[in-house]
C-alpha cells in the first residue's frame, strides 16, 4: 500500500466529453492516456513520478474494466520491455519512471525498440528530476532521445497543453514508427489545474487480443541485417514522418510579433518561467501577450528546420532558452542556421548559466544581459524588482540559518542499523561502505555519516565488488527495492559468483519506502493484485549465499552489532548477508494509529509507549543524539540556571520505537532516558495492583521530601 | 499588451511532514470557492522526510475574456506576496532565498524552534540566533506577522498547518472573508473541528503585535530556612553583587545536593576567587556557576535521589500527558560499571575493589548489559529510594575524594593566574564546562579538560589559546580537534 491514497481522485478519471476536470499533473496524465485509448501501461516508481504509479495503481478497477492492463514493473528496463507489445501490434502503451536514472536503467531495451520502431504508439512518460529537490545526478534526458532517435516533447506547463500533448504524442508516434517521451519536469507533476475532458477510449486492440493472434515480423528485430536497415530507415523514413507530423499539426508554437530584430526559442517547459521574467521586465503581460517574438517547443527532439529558419530570418539574434547541459539545443540551431546560410546569432549559455534551474529569475537576469547587449532598446530600466538588501546581509543571515538536510523520519526502523554500525565502526576501526539508492542513503549524512559511495540503485553490493580485502572486509547496504531491481543478481550473485568476501546488509522494511511506500516482492502485507511475501533470504540462499542472517527486530541493537560483527570477523569466507527486518514506521503509523484510536474509543486496553529525558541529569553533551538523529529527539533551553548547553528533549511526536533506551545502555550513555508507557482502559486487577504501589511509593517520597526539606535553603 | 498585476503568489516554506501541502490546498480551496483561479505547486521527493520544502500557489481572478493568466511554478524573488514560515529558520530561509521583500511581502511566521540536526548534535551549545531572525524579519517584510504556532496549535490541540491558516486569513493579506476560509477547512472533511479550533486560535494571534516565544526566566532563590538566610547574608556581604545570583543558586544547589556544610564549604572557597577578582567580577560570577556544577557532580546517589522524587514523577507525567485514568509506568535505562559501584564505596574498600583484577573477575559480569530500571515498581524504586539515602556517607566515597582534589587543582589554578592574568584565570575557570556526562561521556571531557590544564600549566598561554582550546575539545568526540590545535600552540610556544 502507498504512502499516498488516490482512491478518491481516481474516480474524476471517468469524466466524460465536455466536463471539466481539477486536479494534480498526473492524474491528468492518466487521464489523457485513458483518452487517447492505451492497452497497456507499466512503470517503476520515483520522484517525481511515484505518485503516477500510484494513480494507476488505485485505478486498477477502472483500467480493467476499460481492457487496459497495468503492471508495477520490477524495474524500468522491465517497463521499457513492455513496450515490445506495441512493436507488431497496434496497441497504444505507456511507460513511465524517474529520469534521468530510470531512463539510464531502461536503455538497453529503449535501444532496441527505437531501432526496430514501432506499430502501436509507445510513450515513455519521464520525471525529470532536474534542479531543487532532486536527488540525483544532473544529467539530460535529451541525449537518450537524441542517441536512440526517441521524438522529445516538452509541452508548457499547464494542464490543458500536457493532455493535449499526450494524446498527439501517441499519433506522432505512430505517424512516424517512433517512440515518444513525455519529459514531465518536477513541477509539473503536481501541479493542480484544470481542462476540459474527453472520453475514455476502450483500446481497439486489448493485449489479451493481440495475445491471441501473434504476429512476426523479423525485419522488426535487431540482428544483422535488419539492423543496419533499421538505421536507415530511421533516418530516411521515420525521421522525415516524424517532422512532417510536428510541423503539419502545429505542435511547436509562437507568441508575440511576426517580425522583430531579436527573438527568443524557449523550450515548452520553461514557457511559463519565461513569461514571468519577461512580465518582471515589462516586456509581457499575465497573459503570455509578448513584446518579443517567441518560438516555443513543445517538441524539443527534433527540431523542424523549416520553422526554425522562418523563425530566425531577419533577425539579428535568437536567445534560446535550454535548461541543462550539454546545450544540445543551442548546438543544433547554430546548425541549421549554418545550413540556411542566415546571419543570426545563436546566443544561449553565456547571459544564461551553464549549469541549473531556470527559474524565472535565472532567465530574467539572462533575458536582461541578452536585451543590453543585442537590443538596447527592449532592455529594461536598472533594478526593475524590489531593491533587493545588501549582499552583505543576506550573507550574515545565510550563515546563520542552518542546513536542514533530509533524514530518517520519527522511530525509523533502518536508524538503529547505522547507529549498530557506528559502533562497530567505533570498536573494529571504519571499513569501506559502499551505499545503494533509498532512505538508507540518509546514512551518509549526519548525525551518522556512514557510507563512502553509491553507484546506483540495487547496485550497492556491487559497488563493493572490488574489495577483496585480506583482513577488513567492505560493507554494502542496500534496501529491499533495490534487491529486487537488481541487487539479487547484480550484487549478491555476483558476490557468490566471484566468491567476494563482503558484507551485504539488506534492509528490510517492507517497502519500497523511499519512493512512496510501494508494495515489493518481499512486503508483509497481503495484496489482491501481487505477489508478496517472498523472503529475501530464501532469494539470497538460492542464489548460493551460505551465510545468512535475518534479523527480525532491528530496534535490538545488540543484536545488530554482534551480527554485524559476526559477519566482519567470521573466518568463513564467501558473501555474507544480513537482512535486517522492521516495518517502515511511516507506514506503520499510518496503519496502527487509526486502529489504536478506535480500540482505545471502544474501551479496550491500548499500551503506548513514549520516550523522555530528565533534564536534571542530562548535561547537554547530545552524545545520543550523534548516534540517533531523530526527529523527534531534539534539545531544548537548559531549565537550569548555572547550565548554558541545552539539554537533550524528547517531544510528543516520538513513537516509543525504543532505540533511545537501546543506545543509552548500548554506548553506556548516561541515565537521563526514561519510557513512559501509558495504559489507557487498564483493566481492574491492574488498576488495584498500580494503585497499591502508588501509595507505598507515596508515602516513601514524603519521607524523603521531609529530610529535603530539612536541608533546604 | 496590457500592464497590470492582479495575482498574488504565495510560497509556503515548511518541513516535511508539517502538512504544508494541505494548507496549500485550503488556500487554493478557499480561492476558488471566492471565484478566482489557483494553481500550486510542490516538489515531491526526499525533501519530504523532514527536510524543508518549498510550496507555492498563484491566485489571479478569473479573466473575464476566457484568456487564462500564465501562472508561474516557483516563487520568483521580489515577485512573492504572502510568504508563510512552519517555523523561525524557515523564516530566515525564506528571507536568504529572497522572498521576502520590503514593498510586498506579509511575512507570516512562527517564531518557535524546530533544531536542525548541526544545532542538535553539538557537543555543547550550537543553536542558531534567533534574535537575528527577528530581527532580520521585522525590518526586511512589508508586513511581519510572527507568533510561537507551536504553542498555539498545543494550546489549541491542533495541527500547525490550522495554525498557519488562521494566521494568512488574520493577517488580511488575501481578499476573502473569514467564513470562506472556515468553509475550506469544512470541505476538506478532515479533523474539522480541531482544525476550527486551531484556526480561530491562528487568526487571533495573527492580530497580535509580534511575539517572541517567552524562555520561563528561573527567579534567584529566596532563603527560606534560618541556615538558609545566614548563608544568603554571607553571600550578600562578601560576595560582589554580580555574583549574587550565582551563587545563591549555587548555595541552593549544594544544600539540596548534600547539606548546609557543604554549602558553606562551596562559599569559602568562592570567596578565596572572590578576594582576588577585580570589577566587573567577571571571574567571581563564573566561577559561582562552574563551582557549583563541579561540586554537585552527578553520582549513583544523586541520580536515584532525582529520579525518585516526587517532583519529578509530577514532571513526567505533565511531559507525557497522562489522563487520571491512564496508567503510567516508568522505565529507566541505567547502566551502572563496577567503577560507579566502586566510587560510591568508602574511598579505601572503593579504590583496592577498583584495582583488583580478582574482583572485576568475579564481579564484573555483574555490570556488563545495561538494566531497565522501572521505577514505578516497588522493587527498584526501594533499591534507587536506597541508595540515595546513602547520601550521609558520600563524603566517605572514593569518588568525593576524587572530585574534591580536581575541584581543589582547578581553583589552584585559577588563583595562581587570578591576580596578574585575569583574563586567563576566567578562561580556565570556564573549562569546568568540558567535564559532563558519564561513562564515556566523561572520559572524553576529563581527558581533554586534562589536556588543556596540562598546556596552561606548562607554558604562558593567553586566554584566546584557552578559549580556542575549549572549543576544540567540543568540535569531534575523537579529540583530533583538540590535538591539532595544542599541537599548533606548542610549536608555536
Amino acid at each position: 500500500m502507498a504512502e499516498r491514497s488516490f482512491k478518491s481522485e481516481v474516480r474524476k478519471l471517468t469524466a466524460g466529453e465536455g466536463d471539466v476536470f481539477h486536479g494534480e499533473g498526473i492524474l491528468a496524465v492518466t487521464k489523457a492516456l485513458l483518452q487517447s485509448g492505451v492497452a497497456y501501461v507499466g512503470g517503476y516508481q520515483g520522484s517525481p513520478i511515484s505518485h503516477l504509479m500510484d494513480v494507476f495503481a488505485d485505478a486498477n478497477d477502472l483500467l480493467e474494466s476499460l481492457d487496459v492492463h497495468f503492471e508495477a514493473s520490477a524495474s524500468e528496463a522491465t517497463a521499457a520491455a513492455m513496450l515490445a507489445a506495441s512493436v507488431n501490434y497496434p496497441l497504444r502503451g505507456a511507460v513511465a519512471w524517474k529520469s534521468v536514472v530510470g531512463t539510464n536503467v531502461a536503455s538497453d531495451a529503449l535501444s532496441n525498440v527505437a531501432s526496430g520502431g514501432v506499430t502501436g504508439g509507445a510513450m515513455i512518460i519521464v520525471g525529470e528530476d532536474y534542479g531543487e529537490g532532486s536527488s540525483i545526478m544532473q544529467e539530460r534526458t535529451h541525449a537518450f532521445a537524441m542517441k536512440s532517435q526517441m521524438w522529445l516533447l516538452d509541452p508548457r506547463p499547464n494542464l490543458t497543453s500536457i493532455v493535449d500533448m499526450v494524446e498527439k504524442g501517441f499519433e506522432l508516434s505512430e505517424a512516424s514508427h517512433t517512440p515518444v517521451m513525455l519529459e514531465l519536469r518536477v513541477r509539473s507533476c503536481h501541479m493542480t489545474g484544470s481542462f476540459v475532458a474527453r472520453d475514455n477510449r476502450r483500446p481497439p486492440l486489448t493485449v489479451a487480443q493481440a495475445a491471441a493472434a501473434p504476429v512476426r515480423d523479423v525485419e522488426r528485430i535487431v540482428l544483422p541485417p535488419a539492423n543496419f536497415l533499421h538505421e536507415v530507415e530511421k533516418v530516411e523514413k521515420r525521421w522525415p514522418a516524424g517532422v512532417a507530423f510536428v510541423r503539419d499539426n502545429k505542435l511547436n508554437e509562437t507568441f508575440g510579433p511576426d517580425e522583430g530584430e531579436i527573438g527568443l526559442i524557449v523550450q515548452g517547459g520553461l514557457y511559463n518561467n519565461l513569461n514571468r521574467a519577461m512580465e518582471l521586465l515589462g516586456l509581457a503581460d499575465a497573459f503570455g501577450d509578448s513584446a518579443l517574438p517567441i518560438y516555443c517547443l513543445n517538441v524539443t527532439y527534433p527540431l523542424i528546420p523549416e520553422e526554425v529558419t522562418d523563425f530566425c530570418r531577419g533577425k539579428k539574434a535568437v536567445l534560446i532558452i535550454e535548461e541543462g547541459q550539454p546545450e544540445f539545443i543551442e548546438h543544433e540551431l547554430n546548425t541549421l542556421i549554418r545550413r540556411a546560410g542566415l546571419e543570426t546569432r545563436i546566443v544561449g549559455k553565456g547571459p544564461l548559466p551553464r549549469a541549473g534551474e531556470y527559474a524565472a529569475h535565472v532567465i530574467q537576469k539572462g533575458l536582461k544581459s541578452f536585451l543590453e547587449e543585442w537590443s538596447p532598446k527592449h532592455a529594461p530600466a536598472p533594478a526593475p524588482v524590489s531593491a533587493a538588501p545588501a549582499p552583505a546581509a543576506v550573507t550574515s543571515l545565510a550563515a546563520e540559518v542552518p542546513a536542514r538536510p533530509a533524514g530518517f523520519c520519527t522511530g525509523c526502523p533502518e536508524r538503529p542499523i547505522f547507529t549498530a554500525m557506528k559502533m562497530v565502526e567505533r570498536e573494529l576501526g571504519p571499513s569501506h561502505v559502499s551505499a545503494d539508492i533509498g532512505c538508507h542513503l540518509f546514512s551518509i549524512l549526519p548525525p551518522f555519516n556512514i557510507g563512502n559511495t553509491t553507484m546506483g540503485y540495487g547496485l550497492g553490493a556491487a559497488g563493493a565488488s572490488a574489495f577483496k580485502p585480506k583482513d577488513r572486509r567492505a560493507i554494502a547496504i542496500m534496501g529491499d527495492g533495490g534487491f529486487w531491481h537488481n541487487g539479487l543478481t547484480s550484487g549478491v550473485g555476483n558476490a557468490v559468483f566471484n566468491k567476494n568476501d563482503t558484507v551485504t546488509l539488506v534492509v528490510d522494511n517492507g517497502y519500497s519506502a523511499a519512493t512512496g511506500g510501494q508494495d515489493v516482492l518481499s512486503s508483509r502485507a497481503d495484496s489482491k493484485t501481487r505477489s508478496t511475501r517472498n523472503p529475501i533470504e530464501k532469494a539470497a540462499r538460492g542464489v548460493g549465499v551460505e551465510w545468512v542472517r535475518s534479523i527480525d527486530r532491528t530496534y535490538d541493537l545488540k543484536r545488530m552489532k554482534d551480527a554485524l560483527k559476526e559477519a566482519l570477523t567470521s573466518p568463513e569466507k564467501g558473501p555474507k548477508v544480513i537482512i535486517a527486518q522492521s516495518e517502515c514506521m511511516l507506514n506503520k503509523q499510518r496503519r496502527e494509529k487509526p486502529l489504536l484510536r478506535k480500540a482505545a474509543q471502544a474501551g479496550r486496553r491500548v499500551s503506548q509507549d513514549r520516550f523522555g529525558v530528565d533534564p536534571d541529569t542530562c548535561t547537554g553533551d547530545h552524545s545520543c543524539i550523534r548516534l540517533s538523529g531523530c526527529p523527534s529527539l531534539s534539545i531544548k533551553p537548559n531549565p537550569d540556571p548555572l547550565r548554558r548547553d541545552p539539554v537533550a528533549h524528547v517531544d510528543n511526536s516520538c513513537v516509543g520505537c525504543g532505540l533511545c533506551g537501546e543506545v543509552s545502555h548500548a554506548a553506556i550513555l548516561c541515565p537521563s532516558f526514561y519510557r513512559a508507557r501509558v495504559v489507557t482502559n487498564p483493566g481492574r486487577w491492574e488498576r488495584f495492583v498500580n494503585g497499591l504501589r502508588q501509595r507505598i511509593i507515596t508515602t516513601l517520597q514524603r519521607g524523603a521530601e521531609r529530610r529535603l526539606a530539612a536541608r533546604a535553603f | 499588451m496590457t500592464q497590470q498585476r492582479d495575482r498574488l503568489c504565495i510560497a509556503i516554506l515548511a518541513l516535511g511532514g508539517q502538512g504544508g501541502g494541505v494548507l496549500a490546498d485550503w488556500i487554493q480551496s478557499v480561492a476558488r470557492s471566492q471565484g478566482q483561479l489557483a494553481q500550486g505547486t510542490s516538489v515531491p521527493g526526499v525533501a519530504q522526510r523532514t527536510g524543508s520544502t518549498v510550496y507555492y500557489v498563484e491566485l489571479a481572478p478569473m479573466p473575464a475574456d476566457g484568456r487564462a493568466p500564465v501562472l508561474a511554478q516557483m516563487p520568483t524573488p521580489g515577485d512573492v506576496d504572502v510568504v508563510i514560515a512552519s517555523e523561525l529558520m524557515e523564516v530566515g530561509r525564506a528571507m536568504v532565498r529572497g522572498f521576502v521583500s520590503a514593498e510586498r511581502t506579509t511575512l507570516i511566521g512562527s517564531t518557535h524552534r524546530i533544531y536542525a540536526i548541526a544545532e542538535k548534535s553539538a557537543m555543547g551549545d550550537g543553536r542558531a540566533d534567533s534574535s537575528k531572525i527577528l530581527e532580520a524579519a521585522a525590518k526586511r517584510a512589508r508586513r511581519f506577522v510572527g507568533f510561537d504556532m507551536d504553542a498555539a496549535s498545543a494550546r489549541s490541540g491542533s495541527v500547525i498547518s490550522s495554525i498557519m491558516f488562521g494566521a494568512l486569513a488574520g493577517s488580511g493579506a488575501l481578499p476573502f472573508p473569514r467564513e470562506a476560509f472556515e468553509d475550506a477547512i469544512r470541505a476538506s472533511g478532515v479533523a474539522v473541528d480541531s482544525n476550527l479550533k486551531g484556526f480561530a486560535e491562528g487568526f487571533d494571534a495573527a492580530r497580535q503585535p509580534v511575539a517572541a516565544p517567552d524562555e520561563p526566566a528561573v527567579p534567584t532563590p529566596e532563603p527560606t530556612t534560618p541556615f538558609g538566610q545566614a548563608l544568603a547574608a554571607r553571600i550578600r556581604a562578601r560576595l560582589p553583587a554580580a555574583a549574587h545570583r550565582n551563587a545563591l543558586l549555587g548555595v541552593q544547589r549544594l544544600m539540596d545536593y548534600q547539606d548546609q556544610a557543604y554549602a558553606a564549604l562551596y562559599l569559602e572557597r568562592l570567596e578565596r576567587i572572590a578576594a582576588l577578582d577585580q570589577p566587573p567580577h567577571a571571574l567571581t560570577t563564573e566561577t559561582a556557576a562552574a563551582l557549583a556544577l563541579w561540586m554537585a557532580y552527578d553520582d549513583t546517589i544523586r541520580v536515584a535521589d532525582l529520579k525518585t522524587r516526587a517532583s519529578r514523577a509530577a514532571r513526567v507525567r505533565g511531559e507525557v500527558r497522562v489522563k487520571n485514568d491512564q496508567l503510567l509506568s516508568v522505565t529507566e535505562f541505567m547502566h551502572p560499571r563496577l567503577r560507579e559501584i566502586c566510587e560510591t564505596l568508602p574511598a579505601p574498600i572503593g579504590r583496592r575493589l577498583l584495582h583488583s583484577t580478582a574482583a572485576e573477575k568475579l564481579l564484573g559480569r555483574f555490570f556488563t548489559k545495561g538494566r531497565h530500571v522501572e521505577t514505578t515498581r516497588l522493587r527498584w524504586f526501594l533499591m534507587l529510594s536506597l541508595l540515595a539515602a546513602m547520601r550521609p556517607l558520600r563524603r566517605s566515597s572514593l569518588r568525593y575524594q576524587e572530585e574534591q582534589q580536581r575541584v581543589e587543582g582547578w581553583l589552584a589554578e585559577i588563583q595562581a593566574r587570578a591576580p596578574s592574568q585575569p583574563d586567563v584565570a576566567l578562561e580556565v575557570a570556564r573549562c569546568q564546562n568540558l567535564i559532563k556526562g558519564y561513562g564515556e561521556t566523561f572520559d572524553r571531557g576529563l581527558s581533554s579538560y586534562a589536556k588543556i590544564l596540562g598546556f596552561i600549566r606548562s607554558g604562558a598561554p593567553t586566554a584566546d589559546d584557552i578559549a580556542t582550546l575549549r572549543r576544540a575539545a567540543l568540535a569531534d568526540e575523537q579529540g583530533q580537534a583538540l590535538n591539532a590545535e595544542l599541537n599548533r600552540l606548542g610549536a608555536a610556544a
